[in-house]
């Protein structure tokens, strides 16, 4: 391909390409810091291209290949370019990732230890875990945590920050020195814009953690908090992750652990400061 | 009609709370299982056996407050259609 990216996120590597010049400029200005993949040879490849030949001039419109593709997927238009880089990487790992149990889920860390923050589209995870660091949490992923069957341990996957809709605004006003990408107007989900993880969760993305506490966040409610049995959060991670299923045995294994040694809370709340402060007065609880 | 557990390591078999997650090794599956369940399990563990033989073990290894053959042979029968119980 005509541009190209390489990088690594967590134990990730990644190489992505593109028929144009402007996606990969965004990739690097955004992930300028990041690290290579080991040893130079990538996990997973993304390729952004024109399915037709003229669609690289003539209104753009980028389509979304590579090791694992989506046949059905609508091209973006080039202006959505990151977008459609950094949903190219996650479709990698949703359909490709057979070293870790993929969770669909935020985590943040603190003093070595994790907190799992999983939940539907909209229910706050990106927006808490950006809020979480910026009073300094380490971010270890928004959108997928690694459970690694052969240790328990969680591992970090700290890409850009997908915020969406109202989230930005709220995220920009609490970290006005962060690094954001443009704004990404009118994609399928909304207004979207990328913020970059902070130094410090950058630099220690190869850390592992082991996850303490399991949250549920849902936005829109008065303020709530129940502990949920483990049963139930085993059925809602079966929910929440991509490759459960093709893991077998060791994603069975793995997440039968999680939930009968991680204790769950399912937490409703009305705005994100409310959130911040019921997760650590949560954290404080379980120290 | 006798009725026997699957062979040893066939399943492996996980109490999460009132419910347990039973791993089917043969199908990959993942089941979700309430009482009795794991009970006619173990019950059936050591060696096949027939409904009443099997209500038998039952009421003698738990408090079996209610011992009813036919919604025995219903949760067996729901059981042998998942794989988990085989007929002997």
């Amino acid at each position: 391909m005509r541009h190209v990216f390489s990088l690594r996120i967590g134990p990730v590597g990644f190489r992505v390409g593109a028929d144009w010049r402007e996606p990969i400029e965004a990739l690097r200005a955004l992930y300028d810091d990041y690290p290579k993949p080991h040893d130079g040879i990538p996990d997973f490849s993304v390729r952004l291209f024109a399915a037709r030949r003229w669609r690289r001039w003539v209104r753009p419109s980028i389509t979304i290949g590579g090791d694992y593709v989506l046949p059905d997927a609508a091209p973006l238009p080039l202006p959505l370019g990151l977008l459609a880089a950094e949903m190219g990487m996650n479709l990698q790992m949703a359909l490709g990732q057979r070293r870790y149990l993929l969770l669909h889920a935020a985590t943040v860390e603190r003093d070595g230890r994790a907190l799992l923050m999983t939940g539907v589209s909209g229910a706050g995870k990106s927006t808490l875990a950006a809020l979480l660091m910026v009073r300094g949490w380490r971010l270890m992923g928004d959108e997928f945590a690694l459970l690694d069957p052969a240790t328990g341990l969680l591992h970090g996957f700290p890409r850009l920050v997908s915020l969406k809709n109202r989230a930005i605004g709220v995220v920009e006003q609490a970290l006005p020195a962060g690094k954001f990408g443009p704004l990404q107007a009118d994609t399928p989900k909304g207004d979207i814009r990328h913020l970059k993880p902070d130094a410090a969760s950058v630099a220690a993305m190869d850390v592992p953690a082991r996850a303490v506490a399991i949250l549920f966040p849902s936005f829109g409610h008065a303020p709530d908090m129940r502990p949920v049995p483990p049963a139930e959060t085993f059925v809602r991670l079966t929910q929440a992750s991509t490759n459960y299923v093709a893991l077998g045995e060791r994603g069975f294994g793995a997440l039968t652990h999680l939930v009968a040694t991680v204790p769950t809370h399912a937490i409703d709340y009305p705005d994100a400061e409310t959130a911040v402060a019921m997760v650590e007065r949560l954290w404080e609880q379980a120290a | 009609m006798r009725f026997r557990a699957p062979a040893v390591g066939v399943l492996r078999i996980m109490p999460l709370d009132e419910l347990t997650a039973i791993y089917h090794r043969a199908s990959g599956q993942t089941h979700l299982v309430a009482s009795p369940v794991p009970e006619i399990l173990a019950a059936l563990a050591p060696a096949p056996a027939t409904l009443d033989e099997l209500l038998a073990r039952l009421a003698a290894g738990y408090d079996v407050v209610d011992p009813d053959a036919e919604a025995l042979s219903a949760r067996v029968a729901e059981l042998v259609a998942l794989g988990l119980v085989q007929c002997a």
